[in-house]
């Protein structure tokens, strides 16, 4: 279920330098929206900038039925919709895509019917499934809202990992941890001035490295995915991810949003949409260029 | 109550606003937001004898008032559309034209042929103007004795109506048009996206993987309402008009124009209902300035020279 509506802002922060968080009142998308789904909506009624923007849902409110977008502001979309406020109104289409999947009771799956997600681990006990979290500056906004849904499901053991060029950049460390006792927080910065110096990925290697992950989800700059890919990749470890692409329509009928992924045959290849089958994707199906 | 039918080729319509090629998908993308059975007719993206995985991203950019895209027609090919989405849009009443586009005459004949076997299609539209793929497309669109080539064997291969869908990127559109006239259409498509291309300047390079991508989007506006105008001019055919059309006001211009139908492309990406929204304009035009049949529209600004 999918619907576009004007949506009124209840509140606009700026929560770090260049960093907004936006909460609208929406039912509709409280009630449907998935972890890794997101929302298209214009910025302003331009036509110049043209198009939507997309935004990964990053929290949803049931009690005050709102959502929350967490952007950055990189170009003249963003810079738009931070100047808006309480009370202003934009049209929101969504949920769009598909988003994340949800380990039911601690226990990876395989969903009815549909392509392969997440590979079942029949050696692993269903209790303490140890869940990775990997986010790269703003790509925590999608993995917030997973951890909202995570903390509802028995058994889990949960790392948070959260990167940033430096400590002024370093999202939501804080809601997280109050969010759920079971979440428990690593924070790097490129430099070093805060937590972990380094990427954000040398802690997952270190984690992978001494066998502590079931599943790994991730949300970031491509860069830092294809890392996290190449690591599940070396320790045989499932996971999926979240990727952007320049987008046109939104719901899957224009075909520009595409990323290469693994077809059915050997060596070949299908092109498929970011904002249809994605944005969300099990890491091993991403063809990665160059 | 206002006449809003459109008759186009032999084809009835229940009023002028056609869904795009490539910005619409096969209707199933858009049935959540609009109902299908009110708009005029669906043209469906570009399709190919065989499945094309079309071309490299980056697809798309954002331009001044439009979009650059090079897709590249990807599609699941003929057969698949004919065993898996023409029976979904069979569920609907409304009409159903086929876009098709080939590399060659025969591709382009074979199209034909096997689409006219199939039930519940209510026109072909010829491509003849993708300037996305490396053959194919444009080679056919900028030359009026190819152009009239493909309309032929179009033409021989099909009972259904046959739209042409012409290209801008030419010096004489009107040429072409009375090209593809002789040879045989019923009706024309303009236009389709103009070349173009962009720069990304931190990284030095174009921004599309195809380096060139066509512009849609109200920026070609000025330009597509042009080439109506000149068509209606010279050829007698019933054109579909299209070309940054956003709003009630520019379909009504198109049609001013001579334009008997209007089609919505890009519009669509920016405001899912944006067919419905056109065609309620239309309605609310007719009706406020007390005109009772759109026909009476159609061409009426090259009356008043
Ligand atoms: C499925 C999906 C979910 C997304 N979720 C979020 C989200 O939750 N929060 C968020 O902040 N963004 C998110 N994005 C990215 C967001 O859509 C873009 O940042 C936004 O469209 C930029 O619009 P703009 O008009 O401000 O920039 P534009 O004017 O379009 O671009 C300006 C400049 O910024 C560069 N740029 C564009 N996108 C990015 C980027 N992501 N990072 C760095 N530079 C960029 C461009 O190359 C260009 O040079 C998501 C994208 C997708 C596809
Ligand atoms: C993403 C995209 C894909 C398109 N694909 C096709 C196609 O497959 N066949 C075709 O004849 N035209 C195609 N077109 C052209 C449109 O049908 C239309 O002629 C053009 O975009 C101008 O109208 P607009 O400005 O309303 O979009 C495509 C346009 C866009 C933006
Ligand atoms: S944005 Fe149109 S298909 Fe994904």
């Amino acid at each position: 279920m999918t619907s576009y509506n004007t949506v009124n802002i209840t509140r606009q922060d700026e929560i770090a330098p260049g960093f907004y968080l936006l909460s609208f009142k929406s039912p509709f998308l409280v009630h449907q929206a998935q972890p890794g789904q997101f929302v298209y909506l214009r910025c302003d009624n331009t036509y110049d900038p043209l198009l939507p923007r997309p935004f990964s849902i990053a929290m949803v409110d049931g009690e005050k039925n709102e959502v929350a977008i967490l952007y950055q502001v990189v170009g003249r979309g963003t810079a738009l919709l931070a100047q808006k406020k309480e009370l202003d109104r934009f049209t929101v289409l969504g949920p769009l895509g598909r988003g994340f999947t949800l380990p039911p009771s601690g226990r990876l799956f395989r969903p009815k019917g549909g392509p392969k997600r997440i590979e079942p681990l029949e050696s692993f006990p269903p209790s303490f499934l140890r869940i990775a979290v990997v986010a790269g500056g703003v790509g925590i906004a999608p993995l917030f809202f997973l951890l909202q849904r995570l903390k509802d499901l028995p058994d889990l053991t949960i790392e948070v990992l959260i990167g940033a060029r430096s400590i002024k950049q370093l999202l939501l460390g804080p809601e997280v941890k109050s969010l759920s006792p079971q979440n428990k927080l690593h924070l790097a910065t490129d430099d070093g001035s805060y937590g972990f110096h380094g990427p954000v990925t040398e802690i997952l290697a270190t984690l992978l490295k001494a066998d502590k992950m079931d599943l790994v989800y991730a949300c970031g700059p491509e860069a830092m995915l294809k890392t996290v890919a190449g690591l599940l990749t070396k320790y045989n470890v499932p996971g999926e991810i979240s990727l952007e692409k320049q987008m046109g329509c939104g719901v899957g009928a224009c075909l520009s949003c595409v990323c290469k992924t693994k077809g059915d045959k050997e060596n070949s290849f299908l092109y498929r949409r970011v904002c249809k089958e994605g944005p969300v994707f099990p890491v091993q199906e991403i063809i990665w260029e160059e | 109550m206002v006449d809003l039918t459109v008759e186009i080729a032999g084809l009835k319509l229940k009023n002028p606003v056609i869904a795009a090629s490539g910005t619409f998908g096969f209707g199933q993308e858009y049935a959540p937001y609009v109902d299908l059975n009110r708009l005029g007719a669906i043209t469906v993206k570009g399709l190919t004898l065989l499945p094309r995985p079309g071309n490299p991203p980056p697809r798309l950019a954002e331009t001044p008032a439009g979009i650059l895209n090079a897709i590249g027609l990807q599609n699941p090919g003929v057969d698949y559309f004919a065993a898996s989405i023409l029976p979904y849009l069979n569920q609907f009443e409304v009409p159903v034209i086929v876009n098709i586009a080939g590399e060659t005459v025969e591709e382009y004949a074979a199209l034909a042929a096997k689409l006219s076997e199939l039930n519940n299609i209510a026109a072909l539209e010829v491509n003849i103007s993708c300037p996305n793929v490396k053959k194919g497309g444009l080679q056919f669109g900028g030359d009026p004795a190819a152009a009239a080539e493909v309309t032929l064997a179009v033409k021989n291969n099909t009972c259904l109506p046959v739209i042409v869908k012409l290209s801008p990127n030419v010096t004489r559109i009107e040429t072409v048009a009375r090209a593809v006239a002789q040879a045989g259409a019923d009706a024309l498509s303009l236009i389709n996206t103009i070349l173009g291309m962009a720069i990304d300047l931190k990284e030095r390079r174009p921004i599309l993987g195809n380096i060139f991508g066509g512009l849609s989007g109200p920026a070609v506006k000025p330009v597509a309402l042009r080439a109506v105008w000149q068509v209606f001019e010279e050829v007698s055919l019933p054109i579909i008009g299209m070309g940054g059309i956003f709003t009630a006001q520019d379909a009504l211009e198109f049609i001013m124009a001579g334009a008997k139908a209007v089609a919505v492309g890009t519009a669509n990406f920016v405001n899912p209902r944006a067919t419905i929204d056109i065609l309620e304009g239309i309605e609310n035009y007719l009706r406020e300035n007390k005109i009772k049949r759109l026909s009476d529209l159609v061409g009426a600004a090259h009356c008043k020279q």
